[in-house]
């Protein structure tokens, strides 16, 4: 399982843009790298990413290998109603990784 | 202006066939910008990139990419392109009906002093472009 940092408020205001940092440790392998044995290393990145606020789409973010290891991403969603934020990261050799947040708005 | 033109040609091709594998070139940029608009014409202003401009350690360069000539809404995807890492795309935001400002950061890797691109496709169509040279001390490790 990888690791993630997630930084959502617990509780916004309705109508209101809310700031979303999330960050997922891992290596970002770009595939362009030679190893100490001369070969290439062969890519490993997180290839998508995409968030979602009680199942709408918030944001898609397609990523490339000059994104830096840990990719991190800041975004912004609006208020509507309390519920669930989720994220959902996607890469290489069938890397998935899944997160939930829940959300209060006042 | 001629001699630097018949230096450039005589002496840097070697240079050029070399350094050929870890970097892109102009026209693969070009095409990478094309795939994101669908060969929309691209017009100046609206978008605003915020990046040092000399940056200490290329392999993780904080981005970020602000649209304050367009509302938030009207804001439908934002990519962000480099020029001579070894591929020209960066990143590319597209923004869902939950969006809500449309500014996007990130971390990125810069393989060399180069320009940085990002371009904004509005809801309308329309796509908007802003360049930035950045000076890299420190290359991203790509080889």
């Amino acid at each position: 399982m990888a690791r993630t940092l997630i930084q959502a408020p617990s509780s916004v205001r309705r109508g209101d843009s809310f700031s979303l940092r999330v960050l997922l440790q891992h290596p970002m392998e770009s595939g362009f790298r030679v190893g100490v044995d001369g070969q290439v290393l062969p890519r490993d990145i997180v290839r998508r990413f995409a968030c979602s606020y009680n199942g709408e789409r918030v944001v898609e973010v397609e990523l490339f290998p000059a994104v830096s290891a840990n990719p991190y991403l800041e975004f912004s969603a609006q208020a509507t109603d309390s519920g669930t934020l989720s994220f959902e990261w996607e890469g290489d050799h069938g890397f998935v990784h899944r997160e939930q947040r829940t959300i209060t708005v006042t | 202006m001629r001699r630097r033109r018949w230096l450039a040609s005589a002496v840097g091709w070697p240079l050029v066939l070399q350094l050929r594998p870890a970097q892109a070139t102009p026209e693969a940029l070009a095409a990478a910008i094309r795939s994101f608009t669908g060969g929309t014409p691209l017009r100046e202003g609206k978008l605003r990139i915020e990046v040092a401009t000399l940056v200490d350690n290329g392999n993780t360069v904080p981005v970020s990419v602000r649209v304050p000539g367009a509302a938030p809404a009207e804001v439908a995807a934002i990519a962000l392109f480099n020029e001579r890492n070894p591929q020209s795309d960066v990143a590319r935001f597209h923004f869902g009906p939950r969006a809500g400002l449309r500014t996007v950061s990130t971390r990125i890797r810069l393989a060399t002093s180069q320009q940085l691109v990002a371009v904004a496709r509005l809801a309308d169509g329309s796509c908007w472009v802003q360049r930035v040279d950045v000076v890299v001390t420190l290359a991203a490790c790509i080889e």
